[in-house]
């Protein structure tokens, strides 16, 4: 299991899309590549943009499907946190 | 190009001032103001700062100001942004609590910077800032990934204590929004554009549903809803065209959001002189602002039934014959 501190990269507000890329493809990616799951931890993540969130996994939704939710895990998300997570992960659903 | 600054001009009565602009001269900028007042949203100051900086200084003439309230424009930073000399002298004080100045952005650094040191300034509770923090950065994204405008965007606040109220304004000198979205999908005019990147799910990056691994097209929708959820002004200006989302009325637990923007309670103009760019003003009731959460679920369901009645449209039924 790989686990991504956010707050270290990222700080309290989540929204820069360039960061959230490179923890895509630097860290998720390789991770799930090498057949681990991943633990995206949002503790003292305050809040976050729909564009970072996007940023962050919708890609990975594309390519690999949706099941690749299975292997990605949200912890420590506070409720604004949860909430724009669910309305990326539903957006890429419904739009697949 | 002249700009008159008028002795008043909200997001409600910015018409016409945005009229007023004459771009009839491109190789210098006249600044005038009002003779007696001067009370301007930040998106005018926002507006007047973007173009001012595609200007030499030296082509860029202001008349001596006689406005009681000229000091405001020195304050505010217009004279220091523009690097023009000015006879007004201003007592330098803490923003803290009250406005935050003309800002520069060009960079995703400086984007940081401004959210995580500027922002804090107004001293809000977090309920009341994380709408301000969403909104300046989806906007400011947006000129620094769209715009191509070489001086980035250009970002200024007021805090107003009467209305309890802060007014954004956010501004740039880039390709504009029609030039962006007509990458990816028709549109016959500036303000066929406007609507086109107000509908939810709808980016310049392409044509294709759920967007780009970068772009959901979903930033200027996510802003709309918040002003009309909180029941406030947004407006947004490019090409000749302007969309002013006017103040919702009636409970505010009953308003809906719609995905396209025409059918909110709006106002709508062509043929205004041409902004180069994109200017976007918005207000925020402090007294008004419902819990952002409770904001992301009105979003969330029509944003999802919006996907879906698009992809609905894309069914094709079998052809009998």
């Amino acid at each position: 299991m790989k686990e991504i501190m956010l707050k270290n990269v990222v700080g309290s507000f989540a929204e820069d899309k360039d960061l959230a890329r490179e923890i895509r493809t630097k860290e998720i990616v390789p991770a799930l590549d090498a057949g681990e799951e991943v633990t995206l931890d949002f503790v003292d993540v305050d809040a976050a943009t729909q564009s970072f969130i996007h940023a962050l996994i919708s890609d990975i939704i594309r390519k690999r499907g949706i099941e690749s939710l299975d292997s990605i895990y949200f912890k420590n998300c506070n409720t604004v946190v949860k909430k724009i997570i669910s309305i990326v992960t539903d957006y890429m659903q419904e739009s697949a | 190009m002249k700009i008159h600054l008028p002795n008043s001009a909200f997001l409600g009565n910015i018409d016409p001032f945005l009229q007023s602009i004459d771009i009839s001269d491109s190789s210098k900028l006249e600044i005038t103001t009002n003779k007696k007042w001067i009370s301007i949203h930040p998106v005018v100051l926002s507006m007047v700062a973007a173009r001012g900086l595609t200007f030499q200084n030296t082509n860029i003439y202001c008349e001596q100001l006689e406005a009681t309230s000229k000091h405001y424009l020195a304050r505010m930073g217009l004279f220091k942004l523009l690097n023009i000399t000015t006879t007004i002298h201003i007592t330098e004080h803490e923003s803290a609590g009250r406005f935050i100045p003309l800002t520069q952005i060009k960079n995703s650094a400086d984007l940081t910077k401004f959210i995580t040191e500027i922002i804090p300034l107004l001293h809000l509770d977090p309920k009341q800032s994380e709408p301000i923090k969403y909104i300046v950065s989806e906007l400011v994204r947006n000129v620094l990934e769209h715009s191509g405008s070489q001086h980035g965007a250009i970002v200024c606040a007021q805090y107003y204590k009467k209305s309890n109220t802060i007014r954004i304004g956010i501004a740039d000198t880039g390709v504009g929004i029609t030039r962006t979205i007509t990458t990816s999908h028709a549109a016959n005019s500036d303000l066929d554009a406007i609507r086109l990147a107000l509908t939810p799910g709808v980016t310049g990056t392409t044509r294709r549903e759920g967007g780009t691994e970068y772009n959901a097209g979903a930033g200027l929708f996510f802003i709309k809803s918040i002003a009309k959820i909180n029941r406030d002004f947004f407006m947004i200006y490019s090409g000749d065209a302007l969309y002013k989302l006017l103040k919702s009325v009636g409970n505010a637990a009953h308003i809906r959001l719609y995905s396209d923007p025409f059918e909110d309670r709006h106002s709508k103009k062509e043929n205004l002189p041409y902004w180069q760019g994109t200017a976007v003003g918005i207000d925020i009731s402090l007294d008004a602002t419902r819990e952002f959460s409770q904001l992301l679920d009105a979003i969330r369901e029509i944003y999802l039934k919006t996907v879906k009645e698009r992809k609905k449209e894309r069914y094709r039924r079998p052809r009998f014959i």
